[in-house]
């Protein structure tokens, strides 16, 4: 098992070390998807990140008496069961929101960042640990999914969060609000992520050293 | 004594990088001509912003990663070339420069460089243009010529509108068009240089060309209006022969080359795009690497037909 870390200490490297979706590369298929605008993908940070923390709560609980074979089927229904009660607060309270986001939302169930965290930190952490990493999770994502969102909101309409940003005479670029832009500009997030932290870890080699 | 001890192959070839590349730029000496004699100045100007958007953006990429700058391999100056021949003569200056931006910084420098991208930097540029901003990339201008009173003459691309345009127009380049793909006499032109300089093979353009021919014949269309008209020469000669991008061994090649003539024809006949060039290449990039490990070069010391170990 891994060092016992501070919570203080799990929710930050949830944010910036282990982001998930920059540095462990976990949920990347909503991130591509519904990160068309900015406020799409806050939405959906949002969203996944609720239900990230209800099923870790919920699997840290139960810990001692899901079976070690069928642990994932168990995960999968927690999950969904949040899911699905996600679904029908956004489609309440956000109906515009949740028709953008569609089929995705309900694929929050099966989204691997869920299940990640719930296999390899809930299921063999206290209820409080397991808060602490999903918050710290949950508010990376959510970062990160606003990003991206932002990003390819600003260079394919030149808007972010519908407010205009770049002169009125900017010409899109459309390619950013397709899949294939978005792809892009994910692997350039998590590119910049990547020398960032490259950067840092030199830095503390260099100060013990 | 000072003995220099190498492994064999012993025999020095002078073929460098600046050499090959050199010689692509001088084989599209007439393309660049008749795109100008064609359409202007204004097609000269975008090709000069292309090649030094390239060419400035390969230098700032290469100190910024603290590689050692290798602009003198003349690649970027191909690359920008490339591009600007591959864009409608009245696109905009920013367009040429973004997409030439494009293709060294994102699709070349990102993945390691000349030799180690995927795809070829000019097709990859030429799709994010497409996709981008199809309306300054799908506007077709008749070729006014050099001493012209008007600017341009806006047109449809003669892929639209099959027989407007006699096999002579087609061929002579007098029709609408991107800048360099127009005057198939120019290609051929280059084509011959290429050959002559053992630059390139004949087996990539020769298939690529019999395929477009046979398969838009197969699914009803006039298959010589079809090789002639849009970019199939220009690509065949120029971008399907990409050193990095096409495979190896000549099956691998023969089959890449068909399967970009078969993708050209679905594309352009059952497709959305009246053009398709810029895709199958593309395609077939992606493809090269599976073929090449199919069509496996025999390594050099075993038997044909041996098993090699670790291959």
């Amino acid at each position: 098992m891994a060092e016992k870390k501070s919570m203080g200490a799990l929710l930050i490297s949830g944010l910036l070390k282990e982001n998930p979706l920059l540095r462990l590369a976990l949920g990347l298929c909503p991130a591509l998807a519904v990160t068309t605008t900015a406020f799409n993908g806050l939405g959906m940070g949002i969203a996944t990140a609720c239900v990230l923390l209800c099923t870790s709560v919920v699997v840290s609980l139960l810990r001692d008496l899901l079976p070690e074979k069928g642990r994932f089927v168990a995960f999968l229904v927690i999950s969904a069961a949040f899911a699905t009660l996600a679904q029908m607060v956004l489609k309440g309270w956000q109906p515009a929101l949740c028709a953008s986001l569609g089929i995705f939302v309900p694929l929050i169930a099966v989204n691997c960042l869920i299940l990640n965290r719930a296999d390899a930190f809930a299921a063999q952490n206290s209820p409080a640990a397991a808060i602490a990493d999903a918050v710290g999770m949950g508010l990376g994502y959510i970062v990160a999914m606003t990003l991206t969102g932002a990003v390819r909101e600003l260079l394919g309409a030149g808007t972010v969060f519908g407010q205009r940003v770049l002169a009125a005479g900017y010409q899109p670029v459309l390619l950013a609000v397709m899949p294939a832009g978005g792809l892009l500009v994910v692997g350039l997030l998590i590119g910049i992520a990547n020398a960032i932290a490259a950067r840092h870890s030199g830095k503390k080699e260099g100060e013990s050293a | 004594m000072n003995l220099h001890l190498s492994p064999a192959p012993h025999v020095h070839s002078n073929q460098s990088t600046r050499v090959l590349m050199r010689n692509v730029l001088v084989a599209l000496i007439p393309c660049v001509v008749a795109g100008i004699c064609l359409f202007g100045y204004s097609a000269a100007l975008l090709m000069l912003a292309s090649v030094l958007t390239a060419v400035v953006a390969e230098y700032i990429w290469q100190r910024a990663t603290g590689n050692k700058v290798r602009v003198g391999d003349l690649s970027a100056v191909v690359t920008g070339l490339i591009l600007a021949l591959n864009l409608p003569p009245q696109a905009p200056l920013w367009l040429a420069v973004v997409g030439s931006a494009f293709a060294i910084v994102i699709v070349k420098g990102l993945f390691g460089g000349l030799g180690d991208n995927f795809i070829n930097p000019a097709m990859a540029a030429r799709a994010l243009l497409l996709a981008s901003w199809p309306r300054y990339m799908t506007v077709w201008t008749a070729p006014t010529g050099l001493n012209s009173s008007v600017d341009a003459v806006s047109a449809a691309t003669p892929l639209l509108t099959p027989g407007s345009y006699s096999l002579g127009q087609l061929f002579l380049g007098n029709i609408p068009g991107s800048v360099g793909e127009v005057c198939k006499l120019a290609i051929l032109l280059g084509l011959a240089y290429l050959l002559f300089t053992h630059t390139i093979t004949w087996r990539i353009p020769a298939v690529m060309v019999a395929s477009t021919f046979v398969f838009t014949w197969l699914f009803g269309k006039n298959p010589l209006t079809s090789v002639l008209s849009g970019g199939v020469l220009f690509a065949a000669v120029f971008m399907a022969t990409d050193y990095v991008t096409c495979p190896m061994t000549a099956p691998g090649q023969f089959v890449y080359a068909a399967g970009i003539g078969l993708v050209i024809a679905l594309i352009r006949c059952f497709g959305g795009y009246p053009e398709g060039v810029t895709y199958a290449i593309l395609l077939m990039n992606i493809a090269a690497p599976l073929l090449d490990h199919v069509f496996k070069r025999r390594v050099y010391g075993y038997e044909k037909g041996a098993k090699v170990q670790n291959g």
